[in-house]
């Protein structure tokens, strides 16, 4: 039998494909603890080193091993990368999922199959290419206990033959993944080459997709959210850090560890900052606050569970003005939700997390560098407003690898905020914790052992000079003076990045990860019907005021989120007037998966008046909605 | 010629270790304690502006505005002062720790952060006023009221009761006491040791509730207390500052010497009492309590195990203030990153 299959190679005849370069996507079906994230890493890495941009992303179950598990990789030459709804190439390893992972393909794409699947036999209009893949792995790999892990580095030496990458750069990419494992790197090589050897001897190329060097990832590095974030927080200075395990936040804690451990220990072993694993996410906030009362520059990282937790915590802090930096790198639902899934569904529970009158700076990074730079901001303006500053990373962002430019070097030094001194103190004659001496609504503030006088710190119940005090006067005073700081850091917090385009009826508001897909829907809508679109990308909270300007400037404004609730729309709402919020309408993905253009695209032509032939709703797909 | 003023080995007077004026309830056990702290930070001759004093919510809780009023204090929430404190810590090591807490605060919401407290021995002096009831929600009754305590209102309670101090020498603890509010001087010597003490105190202090919990049939009044107080031995403290030698009698005394040079001079009572011994100590506050009545002194003891800050062996200076150059990596540090993530 012919390893590829015969209907196959006629359609594809007959439809002459054209050649697809540096554009396209591969989906590699597995099994989850397989080991086969290190070689959807090899093939990632070799993509970047052809200098072709690339975008990597993991759809992993809430599961040890055992569960099926998709990693998304995207080569763009136009720079994409947002997850492409569309799968291109498939790498079918997983029994499991094979089939359906095959019948809900568009026709056209490709197939690596293991072989034992026989999954030709399920479509005529797709190119299967079946590969024994347990007979190749015994003479690569003769320890029978490794095999189920070296099975998995074959397909990237198939893709390589198919794909048109070279060998030595896989090879490359395999010692930059594996390290100094010497023994490991010579078993996968010989995978890798296995399975470059084996799809040379028995494939003829037939789907259409193919690599071809370029020349735009030089200097670009590939990166986790997380793990930008925690050089963020190391660079900021951070020297206490207290933290409980949640996915999808875990691994910024834990490569923040790492950095620190490498970059922040004295010659004599000793430490310039201490981490503690929390008993829970309440003591995580609790010795935040506590550490940020005593003046250190303290983190927490976590997700909505979490932060549920840390309610009351969180409403103590806004009150009682202490400084606190909390990542919430957001996923669906409930612990028992889709935990290992995206979502952008905490935005209205922080904005006012806790009882009584609160409500919380955020900062939205969107990119990898913004999780780098933004991390630095929440320290500065934690310390700078003494409030808790909540940075809104989300799980696509957080665990997925993004291709970057090398991060800057900080070149302003650190500013900790209104810390009274002696200076002050004989400038302003009687210092009270809670007086607004600037008018800016943020009073100046000691810490223990600063020889300073002292305060007792408490909630809501405190006149300016912070004595315990349940007058209603006190307690309005301050109220509205803790109105007065969040005035002002609207002032302060990052500022929109605003594209106006003056031909645009249509703007666009969006914020977090959603942003790549944007910006590739305002593409596709450009090409395909001519729509042009302004486009505003929030990144805090409190809003700019430049927000109602967007919108008078627009007949039609699509605020884009990844939530059920448009709770960004929500908020705006509060803010804007009724003429402004009558020209909102949103535009929702909510199904686990990072959103994408098309779904973006799709739904912005219908809303507009196109006709869009809907095209079937896949598994992938499903939760896209509009509201409003 | 003017009478000298009264001054401590660091030239203060008792008055800067004062607090504002106490708005309990007049009575309440929590005043006395409150008064006996005072006491102790000032024969020890302790900086108040070194001392950081934090507590959760409760009637308990409030006292710390009621002594050593020119420290830091930090009112945190219900139950989750350790976390605070913990923090507080972690960001300066050099600062002396006190935490209120009530039978409530912690025994009940606040079990799991005290549970990690006493596992962690973070340096700190931790004291639950232990009145076997809420009193700032007006009198229900706490995880620490004895099984067939009786309310004002009739009501028995039919749980059994939990012993903090047996708690805290199961989870770790270094210094574990339990003492009574009227009991100035026995209260006064723990509490001075208590400062002298490397490690997790725990002090458990029998504060009557005068105004919902001290009645006929309940097992934490004034009456109760002073009648069923069986004290594993007789705690003479003297700290390193003060050159005093005591005359014992070996064999009737156990003298233990503290982190600090500081020596404890425990003289037995009745029987051979080791609070130096885990087993020892857990079994005769089972004991005591079986008989109906509750040990008091210095119950357990582990004079040099390694704090948590210790183990987290951190720079000397205190975190909190450490310079920009010690805790921003260079530009070779951050360019060796990137080149690794190419
Ligand atoms: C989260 C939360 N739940 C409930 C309360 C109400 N509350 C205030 S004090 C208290 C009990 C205090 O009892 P205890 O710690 O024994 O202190 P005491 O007043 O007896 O000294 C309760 C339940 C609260 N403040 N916060
Ligand atoms: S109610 Fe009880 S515990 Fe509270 S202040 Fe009064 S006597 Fe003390
Ligand atoms: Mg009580």
């Amino acid at each position: 039998m012919s390893p590829t299959d015969l209907a196959v190679q006629q359609q594809q005849a007959r439809s002459g494909a054209q050649r697809v370069v540096n554009d396209f996507s591969i989906q590699v079906a597995t099994v989850n603890g397989s080991g086969s994230q290190t070689a959807n890493m090899v093939l990632l890495r070799s993509i970047l080193l052809m200098g072709v941009p690339v975008s990597g992303k993991n759809m992993f179950p809430s599961n040890i091993a055992g569960l099926p598990t998709w990693y998304t990789i995207r080569a763009s030459k136009r720079g994409y990368i947002a997850r492409k709804k569309e799968v291109d190439f498939l790498v079918a390893m997983n029994a499991e999922t094979a089939k359906e992972d095959v019948l809900t393909l568009e026709p056209g794409a490709a197939v690596v199959y293991d072989e034992p699947l026989k999954l030709s036999a399920l479509r005529n209009d797709l190119v299967f290419y079946p590969v024994p893949f347990d007979t190749l792995v015994k003479p690569v790999c003769p320890d029978a206990k490794l095999r189920r892990l070296v099975k998995n580095m074959i397909y990237p030496g198939i893709l390589a033959k198919l794909l048109g990458i070279d060998l030595a750069l896989m090879e490359k990419a395999l010692g930059k993944q594996l390290g100094k494992k010497a023994k490991a790197v010579v078993l996968n090589a010989a995978a890798l080459k296995a399975g470059f050897d084996y799809a040379e001897a028995n494939f003829t190329k037939q789907a259409p997709y193919s690599l071809e060097a370029m020349n735009e990832t030089a200097g670009k590095i590939l990166i986790e959210g997380n793990q930008a974030a925690a050089i963020g927080c190391m660079m900021a200075g951070v020297t206490v850090v207290a933290w409980y395990p949640i996915t999808p936040s875990s691994s910024l804690c834990e490569s923040l560890i790492g950095y620190m451990k490498k970059y922040r220990v004295d010659k004599d072993g000793k430490a310039t900052f201490a981490v503690v694993q929390a008993e829970d996410e309440i003591a995580s906030l609790g010795m935040v606050i506590g550490a940020s009362w005593a003046g250190a520059r303290a983190m927490t990282a976590t997700a909505g569970p979490g932060i549920s937790l840390m309610g009351e915590f969180a409403g103590l802090a806004y009150y009682a003005e202490t400084p606190a930096v909390i990542f919430d790198v957001q996923r669906v639902g409930p612990s028992t939700g889709l935990p290992t899934r995206t979502a952008q569904g905490d935005l209205l529970q922080i904005a006012f997390l806790s009882h009584g009158d609160t409500k919380h700076l955020m900062l939205i990074p969107c990119s990898v560098e913004e999780c780098y730079t933004m991390a630095q901001d929440a320290f500065e303006l934690a310390e700078q407003f003494q409030t808790p500053v909540f940075v809104m990373m989300d799980l696509d962002l957080g665990m997925n690898n993004w291709m970057a430019d090398g991060f800057k070097y900080p070149t302003a030094p650190i500013n900790r905020g209104k810390l009274l001194t002696k200076a002050k103190l004989a400038e302003i004659g009687e210092w009270g914790r809670y007086k607004d001496v600037d008018g800016d609504g943020i009073a100046y503030r000691t810490i223990p052992g600063d020889g300073l006088p002292a305060s007792f710190t408490r909630g809501s119940g405190h006149n300016a000079k912070g004595q315990y005090s349940e007058r209603p006067d006190d307690y309005v005073e301050n109220m509205d003076r803790l109105n007065r700081k969040f005035a002002t850091a609207r002032r302060f917090v990052p500022k929109p990045v605003v594209q106006t385009n003056p031909k645009a009826k249509v703007g666009f508001v969006g914020y977090g990860t959603s942003h790549f897909a944007i910006e590739e829907s305002r593409d596709q809508l450009r090409e395909e019907t001519k729509v042009e679109t302004s486009y505003f990308r929030l990144r805090a909270y409190p809003f700019t005021d430049d927000l109602a300007a967007f919108v008078d400037a627009h007949e039609r404004v699509y605020v884009i989120e990844q939530n059920r609730d448009a709770q960004l729309l929500q908020l705006m709402k509060l803010e804007l007037t009724p003429d402004r919020q009558k020209k909102l309408q949103s535009v929702l993905h909510y199904n686990g998966l990072p959103i994408d253009a098309r779904s973006i695209t799709d739904e912005v032509l219908a809303r507009e008046g196109f006709d869009v032939a809907k095209k079937t709703a896949t598994r992938m797909s499903a939760g896209t909605a509009g509201g409003e | 010629m003017a009478t000298p003023v009264k001054m401590n080995r660091i030239g203060l007077e008792p008055q800067i270790y004062k607090g504002g004026k106490t708005t309990l309830c007049a009575g309440c056990g929590h005043n006395a304690i409150s008064e006996r702290i005072i006491d102790a930070f000032y024969e020890m001759g302790i900086d108040p502006k070194q001392v950081i004093k934090l507590s959760g919510i409760g009637c308990s809780s409030k006292s710390p505005a009621y002594f050593l009023g020119g420290s830091h204090g930090f009112n945190a929430v219900h139950g989750r002062m350790p976390s605070v404190g913990t923090g507080a810590l972690l960001a300066n090591h050099k600062l002396i720790a006190i935490g209120i807490s009530g039978d409530g605060d912690t025994g009940a919401i606040g079990i799991g952060q005290f549970v990690h407290l006493m596992r962690r021995n973070l340096p700190i002096v931790y004291i639950i006023e232990d009145n076997g009831c809420y009193g700032l929600t007006k009198g229900q009754f706490s995880p620490t009221a004895d099984l067939g305590s009786k309310l004002k209102t009739g009501v028995v309670n039919d749980l059994p009761p939990i012993d903090t101090c047996a708690l805290a020498i199961e989870l770790g603890a270094t210094f574990v006491g339990r003492s009574f509010s009227g009991d100035k001087k026995q209260l006064l010597s723990l509490l001075k040791a208590a400062l002298a003490h490397r490690g997790t105190v725990m002090l458990d202090v029998i504060s009557p509730c005068v105004t919902f919990n001290d009645h006929e049939g309940s097992t934490k009044s004034y009456a109760y207390a002073k009648e069923h107080d069986d004290p594993v031995e007789d705690v003479t403290f003297v700290p390193y500052f003060e050159d005093i030698s005591v005359d014992y009698e070996p064999g009737s005394t156990q003298e233990v010497t503290m982190h600090d040079g500081s020596k404890l001079y425990l003289k037995k009572l009745e029987e051979d009492y080791d609070p130096t011994d885990k087993l020892i100590a857990i079994r005769r506050l089972h004991e005591t309590a079986r008989r109906g009545e509750f040990a008091t002194g210095l119950i357990y003891i582990e004079p040099d195990r390694d704090d948590f800050l210790t183990l987290l062996n951190v720079v000397d200076e205190p975190l909190a203030t450490l310079p920009l150059d010690r805790v921003r990596p260079g530009r070779e540090a951050l360019e060796e990153i990137m080149e690794g993530l190419r």
